[in-house]
């Protein structure tokens, strides 16, 4: 690595942090409902649609009724993105003349869209009309992160208050999160990268002869404005098959360093909204830290594999599926970064990380999206494991565990490990299902452990609600739409519906005024615990199925040997 | 006879019994109650199945024993653990029923009197006793006045007052009437006194798991099937990497070894001793002397944030003492002295007492012979709120004297047409502030002086409140004095609050105030109007010697009385709690090494190439011997830690009053940080053993 490498990422880094309280103060703002920088721009719209859903926005429900109106929400965005992809032919906005799309396929893409996972079974050129990107895709990204920070704000509410069952109004947090902050942060983000070059336009697909004189098919589209929502909104589905690594998404280092940015930035900032919701900035920045180490620790051993030497290339570095626009260092730190914060979107392919690199991004996903992880969602799986760990540890200062000054007993437990169980019963159950099964094994590209890690690496990603992919798996089978699409259903409401519920209890309880005798969960031991907890429980739970993906494949490369 | 006993870790017999009762205990309607456990007993089950078919197949397996004959020690290690801790109970237990034999009652039915046993009596059954019987049940003097030998509970040999109406009106069944003969109403059914309870919940038979106990087993049993999940997913993989290695299917895992790993993974070491943690802790209380009328209020012991104490006795003595003597302008200190000694010569208070010996000790002023002075006593009484005597001077005048509070004090003396100076009132206020209690002193029409007493704060006690401090608990002293008076006395014993001249409608106001604000209160009382402090307060101690309203209300009872223990019983909790969160630590991070003890074992041949080892025995960084030494070490080691922390989980971690974040970082670094590196030795050394 050169002297610049380490200047680039001190600079990402180092923007993320000055980042986080600005517009974590703002989203702060916001989701109170107190005046901020947005309300004399959007204002009337808030209003407007509130007006015209017949929504009272200080309405305030219990836990139950907030996560019906989410659910229904959520359920009439899935039936729309799957019926519109069922019958696209026949809808406008379709110059390439795209055929209706599978019904297995629908059904992953919008399941997919909608459990803001983008898992894309399917290549978005060659599959998908500009309608359906536009009015499916597109308004699910922004939902689907809107629908993250709901959940997350009733989550937040649940601890910050006492003695209620009131845990605010879905609908108020869905419109807020939608027009205040997904929104503008996306225009002023899709204009900067068109700035740098990104596509922007409804034309059709243009022909080009090469060099070589074949002629090649250059598609074209409404790209910057997909793009600027999926890498904010956590969500990584590309306009283009080839995503972020494909000029037309991502043509140039700065828009590169951009787009890095922003897929971490929403996640980021909440931690600091947390902790002003809550009571206590302290609160937040633990969180934040905590989630910083573990990124950077697993961005330290992917840089240290991918920049090791090895008996097959020697000093060569891998850059096979990367691109030279980028090389090594922006590459991992991208993988790092979107495998952490279940974004999903890539700007190198994965399947040619070498074989730890390629394990650090498939742990970031089976430690459940928590580095960071999915706007709202990754904070509030972060919760569950605070939960976790203040149940075990709190217990030896002598007293039952509490969190922000609640009591965690019986049913939070329950709970906590629901949701710590879901995703990895989805991972277990599916990934072991895939590798002895035909239809399973038939989708493989490669042999060997890569072969099983490109399995684990994509039902990891479909219970992490990621979306990124070990490109060398073929996904667009019936098998594999339907295993992955229910993965990513269990993936993402196997954890809600138990915060949700956590949320509705915690509110109900009264706050235990900190003391001496407080286990204190804003100090660096508790950080160094937590970090422990999500290892130890996470880790064990897959180390031998790593063992036999990408532990072996590593040791297998390091004695020469490779499938 | 006491409960107060002490009783040795292991004594042989209460093992032995312990050893039989660990087998009686592998009765599956009893197994199931511990999840962990009940999964491992399924798992010996299969191997024990697996290793006699082999026998019947020719194929006999010497690992597969060595698998299922540990495997049964890890569930009967963990039924020894909840045995012995079970055996110590009963002991416990025994001691308090040894004396309660069957007693025969008088039982009133009408007017006529009929001989029932004990056991018959129901809730308001009225009974006699008379010196020499026994009591048969716990109840309350509804007529009579009786002294009782309470010995048989609480160890105390000194007889006590029992008699109908005001505080201390309750009796215990199995104490003994010494004089008199009291009318008794039973006040609780028959097999649900006090003792009844105790008994039950520390011999484990009605013991039911405590909330923060469930929480913990529904964590350990969401882990056992995480762990059930990555286990039992294994053989696919397994299956997929066989084919890659181009290895026959054969060679997949094999359910003993899979039940082993399994084994190794789920906390079985907190699962086994989760129940041995919970009775043993109240069976600690009990040796306290403090009998708990359930397992949820020990939890909640340790909880309490706040502690309303009683001034008197708990944080004073019980009484006050003179300590000086201030008499006015013109008036000696020996006059002054004497004249409060006479006044005092027949008064049997305490603080009348302490005046007569201050005198005596002070001034050398002896009592003198009551009957020469023709002297007639004035006691106190609530009205006049003083007490004194009449005598007639040698010129045959009768003079009075009188010692009181400072207002009786004054219309004593306007009475008598007197003035009641300026002097004597700065005299007073300047005593009130310094926390003393002023007692003036006059003689007819004029104020000699006033008496000094004062309270004396036990002593160690501001050590305590420090060290309470320090565990973030807050003390608030509950005093009927005058807000000056507990203000000093607040101040020299270092409480962080006080409420003065508090009723017991103010303690109860107090209790929910500090309740609505999220703490937990602990408190102890004895008289009927405590009772509904007692009844709201998280913890209530009720003290033996106080009424059965207040014992029914709280849920703890002190057999000694004495208002201290509620700072131990906050300790035990807070201990219980401890030992819990420790067990479940250390169970949790010995996953890390038996994982590196397993899984290079198991996965050897993969991938592997001429030599037959593959890759994965890079893992092996503890270097075991053999791929099956290494997964028997593990499940041997995973039984031995189990008998290993049988006296942790019974004794329960060293405990010492410091802050939650010095309490978290040491207990971390001996089972968090212990917890991984202990295995990694353990097993490498069982590895030894067994390659020898």
């Amino acid at each position: 690595m050169t002297t610049q490498d380490f200047i680039q990422i001190i600079l990402f880094f180092a923007v993320l942090i000055g980042l986080t309280p600005i517009l974590g103060n703002f989203m702060f703002k916001v989701f109170t409902g107190s005046k901020h920088l947005m309300s004399p721009l959007f204002g009337w719209l808030e209003k407007l649609t509130y007006k015209f859903s017949g929504i009272d926005p200080d309405e305030e429900t219990n836990w139950k009724s907030y996560t019906f109106n989410m659910l229904t929400f959520n359920f009439i965005g899935f039936i729309f993105v799957f019926f519109i992809q069922l019958f696209q032919a026949q809808l406008p906005l379709n110059p390439a003349n795209l055929p209706n799309v599978s019904w297995h396929s629908a059904f992953n893409t919008a399941v997919s869209f909608m459990t803001n996972t983008n898992w894309q079974g399917y290549s978005g050129e060659t599959t998908l009309s500009y309608f359906v990107q536009m009015i499916g895709l597109t308004v699910q990204n922004f939902v689907s992160a809107a629908t993250g920070i709901a959940v997350l704000l009733a989550l937040i509410r649940g601890l910050a208050r006492k003695t209620t069952n009131k845990l605010g109004n879905f609908w108020t947090d869905l419109t807020r999160s939608t027009l205040y902050v997904l929104l503008p942060l996306s225009i002023l983000f899709a204009v900067v990268l068109v700035g740098q070059g990104v596509v922007q336009n409804f034309k059709t697909y243009d022909t080009a002869q090469t060099l070589q004189g074949v002629s090649q098919v250059i598609p074209m589209g409404p790209a910057a404005s997909q793009i600027a929502i999926k890498q904010l909104g956590t969500n990584g589905g590309g306009f283009f098959n080839a995503n972020s690594a494909h000029p037309f998404e991502n043509p140039t280092p700065f828009s590169n360093f951009l787009e890095m940015l922003a897929l971490l930035l929403i996640p980021a900032a909440l931690t600091f909204t947390y902790g002003k919701m809550v009571g206590s900035t302290r609160q937040g920045w633990t969180i934040f830290k905590a989630m910083l180490i573990l990124l950077v620790i697993g961005l330290t051993i992917s840089l240290y594999a991918e920049y090791s030497t090895n008996p097959i290339f020697g000093n060569l570095h891998l850059m096979e599926g990367k691109e030279t626009r980028f090389g090594i260092t922006n590459s991992v730190l991208w993988a790092t970064a979107t495998s952490a914060a279940s974004n999903g979107s890539v700007n190198a392919m994965h399947d040619s990380l070498s074989p730890l690199a390629g394990m650090v991004a498939m742990i970031n996903l089976m430690l459940g999206e928590i580095i960071f992880g999915g706007v709202g969602a990754g904070l509030y799986g972060m919760v569950i494991f605070i939960i976790v760990t203040v149940f075990i540890a709190g217990l030896m200062v002598g007293r039952t565990p509490e969190y922000l000054g609640k009591k965690i007993q019986k049913f939070e437990v329950q709970m906590a490990i629901i949701a710590v169980l879901a995703p990895n019963v989805v991972i277990l159950l599916f990934a072991a299902w895939a590798s002895v099964c035909s239809p399973g094994l038939t989708s493989l590209n490669n042999s060997g452990p890569h072969g099983l890690s490109e399995i684990l690496y994509a039902y990891a990603s479909a219970a992490g609600n990621n979306g990124s992919a070990f490109a060398g798996l073929n996904a667009n089978t019936v098998f594999y739409n339907l295993t992955i699409g229910i993965g990513m259903l269990i993936g993402r409401f196997g954890i809600i519906l138990p915060v949700m519920a956590i949320a509705g209890s915690m509110a109900k309880k009264n706050i235990t005024p900190t003391s001496a005798g407080t286990f204190q969960t804003d100090n660096w031991l508790f950080i160094g615990l937590l970090i422990a907890v999500i290892l130890i429980v996470g880790g064990l739970t897959h180390f031998p199925a790593l063992s036999l993906g990408p532990i072996v494949e590593h040791l297998l490369m390091n004695n020469g040997i490779t499938f | 006879m006491s409960a107060k006993q002490n009783i040795s870790l292991f004594n042989s017999k209460l093992a032995i019994q312990a050893i039989k009762d660990s087998f009686v205990k592998l009765n599956p309607a009893l197994l199931i109650k511990n999840p962990v456990i009940f999964i491992v007993a399924i798992g010996s089950l299969l191997t024990t199945i697996i290793v006699f078919t082999g026998i019947f197949n020719g194929e006999f397996s010497v690992f597969n024993l060595n698998i299922a004959i540990w495997l049964w020690f890890t569930v009967l290690f963990a039924n020894f653990s909840e045995a012995i801790a079970e055996g110590r109970g009963k002991a416990q237990a025994d001691s308090l029923r040894k004396n309660r034999t069957q007693t025969i009652a008088r039982k009133l039915a009408g007017k006529l009197e009929v001989l029932v046993n004990a056991t018959e009596l129901k809730k308001g059954d009225v009974v006699i006793c008379e010196a020499g019987d026994v009591i048969p049940s716990d109840g309350e003097v509804i007529e009579g006045i009786a002294s009782v030998d309470e010995s048989a509970i609480t160890g105390e040999s000194a007889p006590v007052i029992r008699e109908s109406g005001g505080d201390r009106s309750a009796v215990t069944g199995g104490t003994k009437v010494i004089s008199d003969k009291i009318f008794i109403c039973i006040t609780s059914e028959p097999g649900n006194t006090f003792i009844d309870r105790m008994i039950a919940l520390v011999e484990g038979a009605k013991r039911q798991k405590t909330p923060n106990e469930i929480a913990l087993s529904i964590l350990i049993s969401g882990l056992t099937i995480v762990f059930l999940l990555a286990v039992a997913t294994l053989p696919a993989f397994f299956s997929y990497s066989l084919t890659a290695s181009g290895l026959p299917q054969s060679e997949n895992l094999t359910l003993p070894v899979l039940i082993a790993l399994l084994v190794c993974l789920i906390p079985t070491t907190i699962g086994g001793l989760l129940s041995a943690i919970g009775i043993s802790g109240m069976d600690r209380l009990l040796q306290r002397n403090v009998i708990a009328t359930s397992g949820r209020a020990i939890e909640a012991a340790g909880d309490v944030d706040v502690l309303l104490l009683d001034k008197t006795g708990t944080i004073t003595l019980g009484n006050r003492m003179a300590t000086n003597f201030i008499p006015v302008e013109g008036v000696t200190v020996e006059e002054l002295a004497s004249a409060a000694q006479l006044s005092s010569l027949s008064d049997e208070t305490p603080e009348g007492r302490s005046i007569v010996v201050l005198a005596k000790e002070k001034f050398n002023i002896r009592g003198r012979a009551v009957n020469q002075l023709n002297a007639k006593f004035i006691p106190f009484t609530a009205q006049s709120k003083m007490s004194g005597v009449d005598f007639k001077s040698s010129d045959n005048r009768v003079h009075q004297i009188r010692k009181g509070s400072s207002e009786a004090i004054r219309s004593f003396i306007h009475n008598n047409n007197g003035f009641y100076t300026q002097e004597t009132h700065d005299i007073v206020s300047d005593l009130a502030r310094q926390g003393a209690t002023p007692l003036v002193v006059a003689e007819d029409n004029r104020v000699l002086g006033v008496v000094h007493l004062k309270d004396i704060v036990k002593g160690g006690i501001k050590q305590r409140f420090a060290e309470l401090r320090k565990m973030g608990i807050k003390t608030v002293m509950i005093t009927g004095d005058n807000h000056l008076t507990a203000a000093a006395i607040a101040a020299e014993a270092g409480v962080d609050d006080f409420m003065a001249e508090a009723t017991p409608e103010d303690k109860l106001r107090r209790i929910r105030e500090e309740q609505a604000k999220g703490h937990l209160v602990g408190m102890i009382g004895d008289g009927t109007n405590d009772a509904p402090a007692l009844a709201q307060a998280d913890i209530g101690i009720a003290m033996n010697t106080g009424t059965q309203a207040a014992r029914e209300a709280g849920n703890m009872v002190d057999l000694d009385s004495n208002p201290t223990k509620l700072i131990e019983v906050v300790e035990v909790g807070k201990q219980l709690l401890m030992t819990r969160g420790a067990l479940t630590t250390f169970s949790i991070a010995n996953d890390v090494a038996k994982y590196f003890a397993i899984v290079p074992a198991i996965a050897l041949s993969l991938y592997a190439g001429k030599n037959g080892i593959g890759p994965l025995s890079a893992l092996n960084i503890m270097k075991l011997g053999s791929p099956q030494s290494a997964i028997l070490s593990a499940v041997i080691f995973n039984a031995l830690i189990i008998v290993l922390l049988i006296p942790l989980a019974l004794k329960g971690v060293r405990y010492k009053p410091v802050s939650a974040n010095v309490a978290l970082s040491s207990n971390l670094l001996i089972y968090g940080f212990g917890g991984i590196i202990a295995p990694f030795i353990g097993i490498k050394l069982i590895d030894i053993l067994i390659n020898m």
